[in-house]
């Protein structure tokens, strides 16, 4: 069922937001202003929106340490995020986070997770306790083409299907596991045949096309919810960006990003599309553009001119002090 | 004797041993064709085979626990985890097996496994990057631990790890890697060029491991220390104008008891620093084992500088770091109680 402009249009929007924050992150880095490792979503954008466009605040997912994409088509509030990566009192984890470490559980988003594997157990107990509730709802463990080599995720994803848990696991297989080739270091660099060896389905698709990644989620999604138990989506894309700011890429082609750019972008790909097939056209997709890149001067704003944390801000969160 | 870096310096002693002894291997992620991501092991996949120098999935476990087999089958693996935050999937493998091997198989089987870690903050890693875990690992018996501070015991105890017929965990204070720091982040980034540690031999040497070393004469107060604090440390004293006795503990386990003792005693005063975690910290075996050897010299109780206990938070670098402040203030405090 084609989805309706309104939805369109809030895809757009979302993935268009993903791509300008880090675009613009990309830029604020280099002021020396944001403290930490940053890693960039951008060119993955229409994985994270097309699995979240289906998902409501009571689903949950756990994100990796490439996470802001993830926040953001989670529905984390952008000027929160942006004062968490700068480090600020008012960010959404009070600055303690930071970019690798962004959760915020009103949105179900459990939080990014610089520890590769880290999160896909954690939304496997999310989806038990979905299950236990018997409320409907489904959790979603995203990870990487590094990830999937980790003992976790094979812990995780045999638990789900053991447990018939409604989980879903999403790989984005963007080529790098940090700086090394997919094609070295994942055997036979078949994520959803694995999958399958785990008892579960599990589909392959484009990562850099929303609508094949929102309608493999739809199926996943249907299993979930109606008793069926784990799945795997398998997302073929690309990142535009080094593994964090400030890798050389030594280990890429000088012009690969560049041609990723021009073949693999998915908000040209989804323009494309909706455009030739009627279903939106260039005037309100640029209005999108001009309210995001308004929307993401404003959140940069806020957070450079925000508070930083008080060192009283240190000592609390904390359940036990000496 | 060459300028290096600590990296520089770590690299060095990795391929004297390649070069030396055509049982070492290294393995980790990334630190082949692309060199790590601290650069330690640039070079040597090119210079020495990828058979010699292989790329590892991210697998903490796997990779620890292969250097293990590769271990009790004849090789002398150099296991790197990128950062000392991300070892704990491969803690089972280091609890339960490395550390056991000998003594379960009553020595017919040994662990010559190095694993290199980098640890530590100072570099704003935030809760999953600037971790420094030593005390867990020196809780286990069966395991040795250690940490240089600078360029040339880096490299000297890195030989001396590799040689080792026991697994060693080498933790790599990254914030000193490329040059000492005094705990002021203001301060341009200093380089180890010019510095005495800076000076590295080319060739094979060792440092032992198990030996304190006392980097600062003094016989006011002792200040026990390791790592990237030994820096912080010494320009805390050198702040006060203090007659400071600074000794630099380099192997956690085994433990030269002795040496710190010996200080301790002459100077009856203790302030205990390092980054980690206060409560249950490697400082807390410290403290125990110089009271217990040195009660009737001590002029006032053992004193320690740590980080909160609290996780690092991404905000507040300066706030957790131990800093020379912080040090400061110890001191002074510790030099005012009279028995």
């Amino acid at each position: 069922m084609p989805l309706p402009p309104d939805r369109l249009l809030r895809a757009y929007r979302q993935m268009k937001t993903i791509r300008e924050f880090e675009e613009r992150l990309h830029v604020e880095i280099q002021t020396g202003e944001i403290p930490g490792f940053t890693h960039l979503y951008s060119g993955q954008e229409a994985v994270a929106v097309g699995v979240c466009e289906h998902l409501g605040d009571a689903d949950w997912i756990a994100s990796t340490h490439r996470g802001h994409g993830h926040c953001i088509a989670k529905g984390c509030d952008v000027t929160g995020m942006m004062l968490e990566i700068y480090g600020r009192r008012d960010g959404l984890c009070k600055g303690k986070g930071g970019s690798m470490h962004i959760a915020d559980m009103s949105k179900g988003m459990l939080g990014a997770n610089a520890i590769v594997g880290g999160g896909p157990p954690i939304a496997v107990g999310a989806a038990i306790a979905c299950k236990a509730r018997r409320d409907g709802k489904v959790a979603v463990a995203f990870g990487g083409d590094g990830s999937c080599n980790q003992g976790t995720v094979f812990e995780a994803m045999n638990l789900a299907v053991v447990l018939k848990a409604p989980a879903i696991f999403v790989f984005e297989d963007n080529g790098y596991s940090e700086h090394t080739g997919a094609d070295y270091a994942v055997g036979s660099r078949d994520i959803a045949g694995r999958a399958r060896g785990f008892g579960m389905p599990a589909e392959t698709c484009d990562g850099s096309d929303f609508f094949a990644v929102h309608a493999a989620m739809a199926r996943a999604l249907e299993l979930a919810r109606n008793g069926g138990g784990p799945s795997t989506i398998e997302a073929k894309t690309t990142r535009f960006f080094g593994h964090f700011e400030g890798d050389p890429m030594l280990y890429r082609a000088k012009d690969e990003v560049a041609r990723h750019r021009e073949t693999m972008d998915c908000l040209r790909i989804f323009r494309a599309r909706v455009t030739t097939e009627g279903l939106l056209d260039d005037a309100a997709l640029d209005a999108v553009d001009a309210e995001v890149m308004g929307l993401i001067d404003r959140s940069v704003a806020a957070a450079r001119s925000a508070a930083p944390p008080t060192a009283a801000d240190l000592l609390t969160d904390v359940y036990v002090s000496y | 004797m060459t300028a290096m870096s600590m990296v520089q310096a770590l690299n060095s002693a990795m391929e004297v041993m390649l070069a030396r002894d055509p049982r070492v291997v290294i393995l980790g992620e990334d630190v082949g064709y692309f060199g790590g991501v601290f650069r330690a092991t640039e070079g040597l996949q090119s210079r020495y085979g990828a058979h010699r120098v292989i790329d590892t999935p991210i697998a903490e476990g796997g990779i620890v626990g292969a250097a293990i087999g590769m271990a009790a089958n004849g090789l002398r693996p150099v296991a790197e985890i990128q950062f000392a935050d991300y070892i704990y999937p491969a803690y089972d493998q280091i609890v339960s097996e490395l550390a056991r091997m000998r003594y379960r198989s009553a020595a017919a089987f040994t662990a010559p496994v190095t694993i290199r870690t980098p640890c530590g903050g100072g570099i704003r890693g935030g809760q999953t990057h600037s971790q420094s875990p030593e005390g867990v690992f020196a809780h286990v018996s069966g395991l040795k631990v250690v940490m240089p501070s600078n360029p040339y015991d880096a490299k000297g105890m890195l030989i001396a790890a590799i040689e080792d017929d026991d697994p060693v965990i080498f933790f790599e204070p990254k914030r000193v890697y490329n040059g000492p720091f005094d705990g002021d982040p203001q301060k341009p980034a200093e380089s180890w060029a010019g510095h005495p540690m800076g000076e590295v031999p080319e060739g094979h040497y060792t440092v032992p491991i198990g030996k304190a070393a006392v980097v600062r004469a003094g016989n006011a107060v002792t200040v026990v220390t390791y790592g990237t604090m030994v820096h912080v440390c010494l320009a805390a004293v050198a702040d006060l104008g203090l007659d400071a006795e600074v000794v630099d503990v380099r192997s956690m386990v085994p433990l030269d008891i002795d040496t710190l003792a010996a200080s301790v005693a002459k100077t009856g005063r203790c302030l205990i620093a390092h980054e980690a975690t206060r409560f249950g910290g490697y400082g807390a075996e410290l403290s125990a084992s110089l009271q217990e050897r040195c009660f009737w010299h001590l002029q006032a109780p053992i004193q320690r500088v740590a980080g909160w206990d609290t996780p690092y938070p991404h905000a507040f670098e300066w706030e957790y770091f131990p800093g020379r402040l912080r040090v400061r203030r110890a001191l002074e405090a510790l030099m005012q109680v009279s028995a």
